[in-house]
């Protein structure tokens, strides 16, 4: 045997992706094995077969997809990998389910390095082994240069209901109380300190981190949670509006009772952001009835990602669709829905 | 193609002054010195072309990449004092 | 753990003290304007004009360099992007100002090289990515962004960027000031001077307009603290009949301003008459680059000749700038004009009166 012998299509001679990677044929089959399956270890998937059947699941079923077009890809805290699946995990945990499986689409673009490409695999792989969620069904294509950033993800995810209650805005009463999971900005902060043309430095990482254990440990104490919404691109401020329209309430939170981290509020100040519409990737609001509030807030408290919840403000009923800061300073004021976009691209 | 839009969700403010503290100094001409400047824990850097009196552990004024002005720590508790002394006074 | 020389001054207790001690002092009412757009936008935001007793009355002035920059301009900056190609390096405020049939956000949408910069010395740095192209930066501001924007021309120079020119519109403080105090129709008693622009400047400016007007001016930051003991002194001047000119930014503004940054004006710039959006033309009101650096001037390098326009129907910034009309006195407040649509750029820039009292005041009048 010679060197020369060794196969051409052999993907260790490729350091980046090529459109072949996405051709269906031998390159492609590489690609699969030495990267997604080499990481995505659950029992249930099965690449050559075009669809993964799974076991029987008791009670209803809830079903979400979400994709992912963050830039930069890798940022401190976390990366795309890593957001795509606890961002998925999250939405499922929002109508209380018990995360299970996800499936994984990614486009790639023609030039990304294969060794990103195996970071976030393997991310991906890490932070679903956190979650106790499997990966098993994927697809992969791949465009060509200037077509794509990097690398889109695409991840759906399926999650058993295990409870009796309807969690969602239209069950939000007047008198419901509103609990904060945790402080706010980090995420935003993070993206935009890695972006660049801002280049500033800061310790700050994403607070990127799944939060279905959270809630079903609500769950499963008893708690009446009436609507669950985790926050993203456009910060509180942006879920709060969005709930309040949908419910038909107005909500009230005092601004002494929401944490900003300190380097959150100077780098917001530095940018003229309002902490309040910052995005994050591991807080959500609850609604709740006023007589399960503290012992939620003591189930929150418990978890590492919960320790700095707080009650936040509470429903009113009428005027709907309005959110009212009680100010430090200044009394009580709107926060608004504000027009224009969002800082693109930041989940 | 360069520069992400920032949008109307953000306060975007021109007249937006921020005090901030030098960490450490570049650079030996007066134009061309700059310097990393912390503004609580987010650290930039910033010109020092109009504050050649300044020094590590000095807080300036930054505004739109440059520190425009020195901030004066004994007069940055005229705030309070003054309304200390009109109190007192009444 | 406060930001420090920043958050402290924002404490309610603090504010809360300086509105008594200002209602205690106050026999009769008085009109006090202050001019700096980030002064208009704290006292919407924190409630300091709740603060005061009713017979104190804020009037808010055209401190906002965003909102007083000439449509016309607005219109060559779209022009330099459309039909000469080339970048255009802009601080965010201007993107969404109307010109007079569109915006810089529009133009870049249609294929507009349009770029977002933090600091002059950012457009420095595209044009020397982009030697094979023409890079234009949009160089706007009071005198508090002018010593900013001189230096991106003074640097240019030296490293020999030929590909860099500046769309200038710079403003000066003090004749719009002596402009609105001329005008008939202003009862201003007192005035509060935009606290980051003296500490370029200093105060000697104010000091003639105090000899020649009589009323008391005091120079003022923009925190709730600052601007509620600006207004302390300014009332405490009014009460007792004194006239002068008095520093409460005192951690950041000295008499004689910034050497350093005066001087680099000075090689860089000139004083000419400045049409204001709003306004009118005043006379010694504007900076340009001086002969010196006229090369560098996008407006001669590419022939520019901007046409005055009319203000789109209903846009009443003018007055707005002038303090002589509220924003929600406005009869398109919030029904054809709003941050969504905007008439004027009053509206637009986050320091434009409009958009603060829309932001802050607008839906609570409303609904609460």
């Amino acid at each position: 045997m010679t060197d020369s012998l060794v196969c051409p299509l052999s993907l260790s001679h490729h350091e980046h992706i090529l459109l072949a990677h996405g051709g269906g044929g031998r390159l492609m089959q590489n690609l699969i094995r030495d990267v997604f399956s080499k990481h995505f270890r659950s029992p249930l998937r099965s690449p050559e077969h075009d669809s993964v059947v799974l076991p029987h699941l008791n009670g209803r079923l809830a079903f979400t997809t979400d994709s992912y077009v963050i830039r930069p890809l890798f940022f401190p805290g976390g990366d795309i990998g890593r957001l795509s699946v606890f961002g998925t995990v999250n939405d499922l945990a929002m109508s209380g389910a018990r995360p299970l499986y996800l499936s994984v689409g990614m486009i790639l673009e023609e030039g990304l390095s294969l060794h990103s490409l195996e970071k976030i695999v393997k991310s991906m792989q890490d932070a679903a082994d956190l979650c106790g969620v499997e990966i098993v069904t994927g697809d992969t294509k791949v465009v060509e240069r200037g077509k794509g950033d990097g690398i889109f993800i695409n991840t759906s995810g399926l999650g058993v209901i295990e409870h009796a209650l309807d969690i969602e805005p239209r069950r939000i009463l007047p008198g419901d109380v509103i609990l904060l999971s945790g402080d706010l900005g980090r995420h935003g902060v993070a993206i935009m300190a890695a972006r660049e043309g801002l280049e500033f430095e800061t310790s700050i990482e994403s607070d990127c981190a799944p939060l279905h254990r959270m809630v079903l440990d609500l769950l499963e104490a008893g708690i009446e949670l009436h609507c669950l919404r985790d926050l993203t691109r456009g910060g509180l401020a942006s879920a709060l509006n969005e709930i309040s329209s949908t419910a038909g309430v107005s909500l009230i939170v005092q601004e002494n009772a929401i944490r900003v981290p300190s380097q959150v509020r100077a780098a917001c100040e530095m940018l003229g952001l309002d902490p309040l519409y910052v995005a994050n990737e591991g807080r959500f609001v609850a609604f709740l009835p006023e007589h399960d509030a503290e012992r939620a807030l003591e189930i929150l408290r418990k978890h590492e990602d919960g320790e700095t919840a707080e009650r936040i403000g509470s429903v009113q009923a009428g005027c709907a669709g309005q959110v009212i800061l009680d100010a430090k300073l200044g009394g009580l004021r709107v926060l608004d829905l504000l027009s224009g976009e969002q800082l693109p691209r930041i989940c | 193609m360069g520069g992400w839009p920032r949008a109307k969700s953000l306060e975007d403010r021109m007249c937006l002054s921020i005090p901030a503290k030098i960490l450490s100094i570049t650079g030996e001409d007066p134009l061309l010195r700059t310097a990393k400047v912390d503004f609580g824990g987010v650290v930039k850097e910033m010109s020092l072309a109009y504050v050649p009196e300044a020094r590590i552990g000095n807080y300036v004024l930054t505004h739109v990449g440059f520190a425009i002005s020195m901030i004066d720590e004994k007069e940055a508790e005229f705030v309070f004092e003054f309304l200390k002394n009109t109190e007192e006074a009444l | 753990m406060t930001l420090k020389y920043l958050e402290e001054y924002r404490d309610a207790g603090l504010a809360k003290k300086y509105a008594e001690h200002i209602a205690r002092i106050t026999t009769r009412p008085w009109k006090i304007m202050e001019a700096c757009g980030g002064q208009t936008h704290s006292i919407i935001k924190f409630g300091i004009d709740r603060l005061l007793p009713k017979s104190i009355e804020l009037v808010h002035g055209p401190g906002c360099p965003v909102c007083v920059t000439p449509m016309s301009t607005i219109d060559a900056a779209i022009e330099l992007v459309i039909r000469y190609r080339v970048i255009l390096c802009t601080f965010g405020d201007m993107l969404r100002v109307p010109g007079s049939s569109q915006d810089l956000q529009t133009a870049k949408a249609q294929g507009g090289d349009v770029r977002m910069v933090y600091s002059p010395l950012d457009a420095l740095k595209v044009a020397k990515a982009h030697p094979e192209k023409e890079v234009v930066f949009f160089a706007v501001g009071f005198e508090t962004t002018a010593p900013a924007n001189a230096m991106a021309a003074f640097q240019a120079r030296q490293l020999g960027l030929e590909n860099f020119s500046m769309l200038v519109s710079q403003v000066l403080v003090p004749p719009a000031l002596e402009a609105l105090l001329e005008s008939s129709t202003s009862e201003l008693d007192g005035f509060l001077a935009p606290g980051h622009v003296c500490a370029i400047t200093g105060f000697q400016a104010y000091e003639s307009i105090v000899g020649k007007y009589g009323i008391p001016i005091v120079v003022t930051g923009f925190e709730p603290g600052d601007i509620l003991q600006g207004i302390d002194m300014c009332v405490q001047m009014l009460e007792r009949g004194d006239a002068r000119v008095e520093n409460q930014y005192t951690r950041v503004v000295r008499r004689e301003g910034n050497h350093e940054a005066q001087k680099m004006l000075e090689t860089v710039f000139e004083i000419t008459p400045k049409a204001w959006r709003g306004l009118g033309t005043l006379a010694a009101s504007g900076l340009r680059l001086n002969s010196a650096f006229r090369a560098m001037d996008a407006e001669f390098r590419f022939g520019l000749n901007p046409e005055s326009s009319e203000e789109r129907t209903g846009c009443r910034s003018g007055l707005i700038l002038q303090g002589a009309l509220k924003p929600d006195a406005c009869p398109e407040f919030g029904k054809t004009c709003h941050p969504d649509h905007p008439l004027g750029a009053t509206m637009v820039s986050t320091e434009g009166a409009c958009a603060a009292y829309y932001r802050y005041r607008y839906l609570t009048e409303k609904k609460l």
